[in-house]
Order: structure tokens, then C-alpha cells, then sequence
């Protein structure tokens, strides 16, 4: 149940963390050690490129497909991921507009009906809430409520969820806000093959999308198979991934948290646990519940991690369907969610690190749910 | 659309005698407008409209397309050389007040530069500066210290104004015990219920219609007071702007919108913010009081804000003042501003219209000031600052127990829960959970 979670972000990690460190210190240190996704050889690409290399292409290939926002053109994105942009393209493409998020993602919405393809920048989610009207009222209706006869082909984009330092205001996840809005598609990539697949596919689609970003990921360099590498390479849209597959138990994550949960998968597979299987959701809206409910009928157990907030959460919303699908006759033990704690995000470091799901958490997790079965 | 079409351009297609010149068109037509008849002869004949949405608009014969209103004058009493202008404006003002404020602002100098290198260092996490604008002081010390202040988060220098100690300032950007925020928000986000300062928030703009909010409250209330609200050219592109300057002007909120357009928003430029006669051109739009001002002159922002108190305070009006200055500094330490302008015109700001340096001549032409002053003033308060910062920075953070408090008014169930088992997990493993770098509970 969440509340145990709630209890597991916010308190309970030091004591894992120091009866990790005292029981196995060489996990401990492997665990503690900096993350790397690399494989050897190959071509690697930050999430950062990627998401540049995605909007050059769909620039090159579609006439209509502009980028606005705050800071996208001359200073090359607040976070860099536009950078080259305005210089390829010029300003009729690249536009740098004044700070009123409702408007410019108005003027979005409004060129969309016209027929061209915006990809609105938000300098981070957070500052979409000043237009959000635009968002859901008018970008997520208007084809419903026009009678199908106005178009709203936009993306919007940015980063979300915890960021590091900079305190509740600028540090939490949309994804169920957005998530829960017919009209909306809303996507959340974790490595640099999503974020490049799923913006291209999201500035293809000719619905509004929802790109929800990670800032603490674009740094981050991830191997790009040779189909990525393609100007063609799309992620489709509603589909997840399975990134390992396993037999004992599901972890479904989305964006930053998928990291985590292939790290514990790994961990507890080394330690002879169990073989967790790992699906990146990749989609929040449509949400892919057919690959979750396969996957649960093999494994029989789930567990959801994500960034935001437990209460109405994406994690939620799985648990739901997945009771309602054929899939709750599948499972040996009650489904658990890890989140983020119910809690406006700590600015102080420490508790900031605690109040978010990681590789330690989702392992205990993992193993509590190994050991429970439903009745017992 | 007619809007888009220039007076001029369209003299080219309407016969000229059409095309009669309003007074105000003044800037767009003045050039080709030809009349017949007399000002006085066409006043007498001006018909009021009984349209409900312009009870003061005339009727007329005249197509009026009106890009341009004349330009809102910027007030100064001082030159750049800190001379007064005009002698029926020179301040009325004790020795001790001016320099006041003339030492609040190399304070805030000293401290803006001591956190800047801090969090270079890597000491704090963030910082923003002042420098250039410091002259916005002259704002606070025309307001009564009941006066409630919205701040953006470029305005620490009314906090000192007030009385915000520096250990105060240091203890916010350390996030200790003492931070009067309980070390719940990043450097800069001040707050100080005792001295009338609104909590900073990180989401731009949203205090101006909070700020007309808290003007509505101290009106019912009957008190003399009025709100003062901080803002940036840039934040003022934001839609809470503009609907804060509506609220306020149809509730007759007792509020000042202080501007201080600084030419940029981060990298963007005034030039790219906004077309039309700056951010005072809007007020007028609101049917508010306006002033624009010269705000690198401590005593034309002091004046200009003296009156538009009285006009809030007395009238129950708000009162919009656009403060023209330049930002010295970068926007924060996260930004290098040398990427979008160049370092020579800082330094030509720096030289030729300092703010500083402007108030620092008035006072030496009265006598109150010199180099041995100056120099003495900035020594003690780069000690302090470094005394308080050193302080600050050993102090212990807040007491553990913090971290629950404050989401609601009580502890939710949970969060109780949790409490009591962290508490008991402390007693329990005291040498795992080593609280020794937070303050005692009491
Ligand atoms: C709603 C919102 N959008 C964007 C930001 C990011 N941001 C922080 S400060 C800033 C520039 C503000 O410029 P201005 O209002 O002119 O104030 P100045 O920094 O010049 O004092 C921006 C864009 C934010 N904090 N909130
Ligand atoms: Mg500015």
C-alpha cells in the first residue's frame, strides 16, 4: 500500500542505506557508484542530443514545424536542448518570445489550428501551469468539440518532475495531470533512443503531445542503436518497452525511475533474488496496459515506480486497471507503488534525495513483495 | 486590420482633408494632418458617446488609427553626476536619512558580491545580484515600514532597508536553524512576516494580483497602508500583470507596481519583450496613475514613490511606476550574460550612469560623505558580512522534527506516523541517525 511508500521515500532509506553498507559493503559501493548506461563501442548520444537531433530532423523534413519558448533561440535553450537551432534555421523558425507562457503557448495552439506544427518549449513544466487553459481546454478539445474540424498537430515539451535544488515550486511531475486529459497524448522518455523516437513521433502526430522531459537526464549518454541514428527512427506513441525481461516479478517505470529500476533489477539478480522483468512505459497517455497485464501473467507480481505523487499518480491509475483486467486472477501478492513522497519537494539536499524513489528503495520494494502472497 | 496600417500609409490612400488630425494622434500624424477648422469649433461640436464601455470617448468624423501615444517622460531629479536638475526638487532631507540609504546600498553591494563568489565557490547553491539597480532603496525609504512588500527577488535591498539583519540574509541562503524559512526554498527567497515582506516565490509575476489581493485586505481593514509590489519588465509579459492591473484598478486596491525595467529577462532584451512605450504605457491602459522614473536617481525614485503612496494611501487608487535602470549583474549564477551582450556595455553602464555613484557625489556636494567615509563604511561592512556569513555558515541546520511541519496547518496521519518512527528509530539507533548537524528539539 502506499502508505508504507510514502513512509519508504521520506524515512526509512537511511536505515536501508546503512544496513546495506554494514551487511554488503562491496554492493553498497557498486550501488553508490556512479551510473553509467554505456555500453562499449558504439554510438552513445546524450538525451540532450538526441532531443536536438529529433527536432533538426522533423525541421528538416516539415516546412510547418517551428520551436517557440522562452530562451530557445539565441541563448540556444535554457538547458541547451535547441542549441544550433536559431542558426540553422533563422528566426522565422526559432523564435524567442517574451515571458508569458499563455501566450506563446497560445500562439501555439492558435498556429496549430492554422496548420502549422509548433513544438512549445517550457522552460520547465512548472512554468506551464501559467497555461495550462491552453493546454487542456483548447489544445485537448477543440478537434472533439470543432466536430473534428479543427486540427491541433502541437508538441509541447520540457523538462519535468525533480529537478535538484531548486526547491517544491520547480521540482515535480505533470504526468498524471496531463495524463488524465482526453484529447491529450502524453509521453515521458527515460533513455536518448525515447526522447529521440518519441518527440519526432510526437511532433508526426497530428495530435497534441505532451513530452514530458527530464532535466537530470539530459546530461546522460545512452547507446543509439543504428535504426535510432535514422532521420526515419520513431518511438510509437502508446507502446511501452520492455527494457529486461524476468519471470519473478514486474517493475513498470517511467522516465528517471526506469535507471532505478533496471539497476535493482540487476542488483537482485546478482544477489540470486529473483529476475525482475522491466517495462519502460515510455507512454503515459495511451497507457500500454495490454504489455503490463502480459507481462504480470508470467510474473504473477507488480510493482510501479515513478517521480511524482502518490495520491491519483500513474501508479494509481495501473494498480486500477490492472484490478480490472484479467490480470488481478495472475497475481500472488498485492501491487505495490514506489513514488515520490506526499510531500511539496524539499529544497535541502538529503531530504530531497529521500523524498524521490531510487535504485535502494525499489529494491526492498521488490523483495517485501517477493515475500508476501495475497491472504497470507 | 486597420491596427496595422500606419496613419501614414493610409494618408497615402484617403484624401487628405479625411484624414484630420486628433490632438493626441500628435506622434503618428502631426506631419500631414491639414484642418480647416478651428480646435475651439471642433470641441464645441464633439458629441459624448452613451456606449456604457467609454463614457469618455466624443464622437467624431475622423478615422482615428492610433499607433502611438506621446512618450511617458522619465522623471529625474539628479543628473549622472548626482546634481540637481531643477532646485525646487532637491530633497528635503536629514543627514542621517540619505546616508542611510546611501549605506544600505554599498551594503547591499558588499553582500551581493561576498554570496556571489560563495556560491562560486560552491558554498550556497544559488545566488542573484543587485548591481546597477541598487537605487530602488530610494523606493523603500518612501514607504512606511507597515507597508506590505511583494518582492520578484532582485529587491533584497528594501529587506535591508528594514532592518533584515545580515545574519538574517546569510542564515536564508544557508538554509540553517535560523532561516526564518526553515531552509524550505532555494537563495534569495526571503521572507519576513516582521517587517512586512511577502515570502518570495520562484513562479514569475504571481504576486501582482496577490499584491492587489493584500491591497483589497488592508483597505477593508481601514489601515493607512498601502501594498508595494517588485516586479521585472520581463515578468510583465506574463498574463498575471496584466490581470493584476485590472483587479487592482477596479477594486481601487491601495497598491504601488513598482517595475524595475531593467532591459533584460535573462537573456532577452527589452527590445524583444514588448513593443510600445515601455511598461508605463500600460498603466495609463488601466486607468491608473503612472509614472516612469529614472531609477538609477535614489531621490527621483524616492519622489516618485512618494506620491504614488499618497495616491494609494489617500485615494485608494494603485499607481503603476516603471523604474528605468540596467542590470550590472548577470541575471543569476546559473547565467553568463557575456553570451548575449558585450562586457564593454557593462562597463559603459557602469561608468556613465551608476546609481552609486550618482548618490555618492549628492551627498559629498552636501558635505555628508567623502573617500575617508566611504572607504570606512565598506571595511565595516565587508567585516560583518563576512562575520555574519561565517556564522551562518556553522550553524546547524533545523531541527529534524522540521521536515513534517507546515504542508497543512497540522500533521496529516501519515505524516505523524512518520514522525513517531523516525523518532523512534532515532532513539533506538543513535549511531546510525546522527543528528548532530541539527538543532536541538525543543
Ligand atoms: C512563470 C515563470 N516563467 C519563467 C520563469 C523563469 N525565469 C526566472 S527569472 C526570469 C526572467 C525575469 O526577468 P525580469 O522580470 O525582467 O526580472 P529581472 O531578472 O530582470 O530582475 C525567467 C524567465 C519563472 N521563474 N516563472
Ligand atoms: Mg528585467
Amino acid at each position: 500500500m502506499s502508505s508504507m511508500l510514502k513512509k519508504a521515500a521520506v524515512v526509512s532509506i537511511p536505515t536501508v542505506r546503512q544496513a546495506l553498507i554494514r551487511s554488503n559493503p562491496v554492493l553498497a559501493n557498486a550501488l553508490l557508484a556512479k551510473r553509467s548506461y554505456n555500453s562499449k563501442g558504439g554510438v552513445e548520444m546524450t538525451v540532450r542530443d538526441a532531443l536536438n537531433s529529433a527536432l533538426e530532423e522533423e525541421m528538416i523534413a516539415d516546412e510547418k514545424v517551428y520551436l517557440l519558448g522562452e530562451e530557445v533561440g539565441q541563448y540556444n535553450g535554457a538547458y541547451k536542448v535547441s542549441k544550433g537551432l536559431l542558426d540553422k534555421f533563422g528566426p522565422k523558425r526559432v523564435i524567442d518570445t517574451p515571458i508569458t507562457e499563455s501566450g506563446f503557448c497560445g500562439l501555439a495552439v492558435g498556429s496549430a489550428f492554422a496548420g502549422l506544427k509548433p513544438v512549445c518549449e517550457f522552460m520547465t513544466w512548472n512554468f506551464a501551469m501559467q497555461a495550462i487553459d491552453q493546454i487542456v481546454n483548447s489544445a485537448a478539445k477543440t478537434h472533439y468539440m470543432s466536430g473534428g474540424n479543427v486540427d491541433c498537430p502541437i508538441t509541447f515539451r520540457g523538462p519535468n518532475g525533480a529537478a535538484s535544488g531548486v526547491a517544491a515550486q520547480h521540482s515535480q511531475c505533470f504526468a498524471a495531470w496531463y495524463g488524465s486529459v482526453p484529447g491529450l497524448k502524453v509521453v515521458s522518455p527515460w533513455n536518448s533512443e525515447d526522447a529521440k523516437g518519441l518527440l519526432k513521433a510526437a511532433i508526426r502526430d497530428p495530435n497534441p503531445v505532451v513530452v514530458l522531459e527530464n532535466e537530470l537526464m539530459y546530461g546522460i549518454s545512452f547507446p543509439m542503436s543504428e535504426a535510432a541514428l535514422s532521420k526515419d527512427f520513431v518511438v510509437e506513441i502508446g507502446k511501452a518497452k520492455i527494457e529486461k525481461e524476468g519471470s519473478d516479478i514486474t517493475i513498470v517505470a517511467h522516465s528517471r525511475s526506469v535507471g532505478f529500476a533496471l539497476e535493482a533489477a540487476e542488483l537482485l539478480e546478482k544477489q540470486g533474488v529473483c529476475k525482475a522483468e522491466v517495462i519502460n512505459l515510455r507512454s503515459i497517455r495511451p497507457l500500454d496496459i495490454d504489455t503490463i497485464i502480459k507481462s504480470v501473467k508470467k510474473t504473477n507480481r507488480l510493482v510501479t515506480v515513478e517521480g511524482g505523487w502518490p495520491q491519483y499518480g500513474v501508479g494509481s491509475e495501473i494498480c486500477a486497471q490492472i484490478m480490472e483486467s484479467e490480470a488481478f486472477d495472475h497475481l500472488d501478492a498485492p501491487v505495490v507503488r514506489v513514488t515520490g513522497a506526499d510531500i511539496p519537494t524539499p529544497y535541502a539536499a538529503n531530504l530531497e534525495s529521500f523524498a524521490f524513489p531510487d535504485t535502494e528503495v525499489i529494491a526492498r520494494v521488490v523483495q517485501r513483495t517477493l515475500n508476501k502472497k495475497i491472504g497470507a | 486590420m486597420y491596427s496595422r496600417i500606419s496613419a501614414r500609409a493610409l494618408a497615402r490612400v484617403i484624401p487628405s482633408q479625411a484624414v484630420k488630425a486628433s490632438p493626441a494622434l500628435a506622434t503618428s500624424s502631426r506631419t500631414f494632418a491639414t484642418s480647416a477648422m478651428s480646435l475651439d469649433a471642433k470641441k464645441k461640436e464633439r458629441v459624448k458617446v452613451h456606449f456604457p464601455g467609454a463614457l469618455d470617448s466624443h464622437f467624431s468624423q475622423v478615422l482615428e488609427i492610433r499607433e502611438k501615444m506621446e512618450p511617458i517622460d522619465t522623471f529625474r531629479v539628479m543628473d549622472t553626476d548626482g546634481k540637481v536638475l531643477d532646485s525646487s526638487l532637491e530633497p528635503k532631507v536629514t543627514e542621517e536619512f540619505a546616508t542611510k540609504i546611501y549605506k544600505d546600498m554599498l551594503t547591499l553591494n558588499v553582500m551581493d558580491l561576498i554570496l556571489y563568489e560563495a556560491q562560486r565557490q560552491g558554498r550556497i547553491s544559488f545566488y542573484m545580484t543587485n548591481a546597477g539597480e541598487e537605487a530602488y532603496i530610494g523606493s523603500a525609504a518612501a514607504l512606511d515600514a507597515e507597508d506590505e512588500i511583494f518582492g520578484q527577488y532582485r529587491e533584497a535591498g528594501t529587506l535591508l532597508y528594514r532592518g533584515f539583519t545580515l545574519d538574517q540574509f546569510m542564515n536564508q541562503c544557508y538554509s540553517n536553524d535560523m532561516d526564518l524559512g526553515k531552509g524550505r526554498q532555494m537563495p534569495v527567497h526571503y521572507g519576513s512576516k516582521a517587517l512586512h515582506f511577502q515570502t518570495i516565490s520562484s513562479p514569475l509575476a504571481t504576486q501582482l494580483p496577490q499584491a492587489s489581493g493584500a491591497a483589497y485586505a488592508i483597505k477593508r481593514s481601514g489601515r493607512k497602508n498601502c501594498v508595494m509590489c517588485y516586479f521585472g519588465e520581463g515578468a510583465a509579459s506574463e498574463g498575471d500583470f496584466h490581470a493584476a492591473l485590472n483587479i487592482a484598478a477596479t477594486t481601487s486596491a491601495p497598491v504601488i507596481f513598482f517595475c524595475r525595467n531593467n532591459g533584460f529577462a535573462i537573456s532577452t532584451p527589452a527590445s524583444e519583450q514588448y513593443k510600445g512605450d515601455g511598461i508605463a504605457s500600460r498603466g495609463v491602459g488601466y486607468g491608473m496613475h503612472t509614472i516612469r522614473v529614472d531609477g538609477n536617481d535614489v531621490w527621483a525614485v524616492y519622489k516618485a514613490t512618494q506620491e504614488a503612496r499618497k495616491i494609494a494611501v489617500e485615494q485608494h487608487k494603485p499607481v503603476l511606476i516603471e523604474a528605468m535602470t540596467y542590470r550590472v549583474g548577470h541575471h543569476s549564477t546559473s547565467d553568463d550574460s557575456s553570451a548575449y551582450r558585450s562586457k564593454k556595455e557593462v562597463e559603459d553602464w557602469k561608468r556613465h550612469d551608476n546609481p552609486m555613484v550618482r548618490m555618492r557625489k549628492w551627498l559629498e556636494s552636501k558635505g555628508w560623505w567623502d573617500e575617508s567615509r566611504e572607504n570606512a563604511h565598506k571595511s565595516t561592512q565587508r567585516t560583518a558580512v563576512l562575520k555574519a556569513f561565517a556564522a551562518a555558515e556553522k550553524r546547524k541546520k533545523p531541527q529534524v522534527s522540521e521536515m513534517f511541519n507546515d504542508v497543512y496547518d497540522k500533521l496529516t496521519p501519515n505524516l505523524l506516523e512518520q514522525k513517531k518512527e523516525l523518532e523512534e528509530l532515532i532513539k533506538k539507533y543513535p549511531e546510525h541517525y546522527d543528528t548532530s548537524n541539527y538543532a536541538k528539539e525543543n
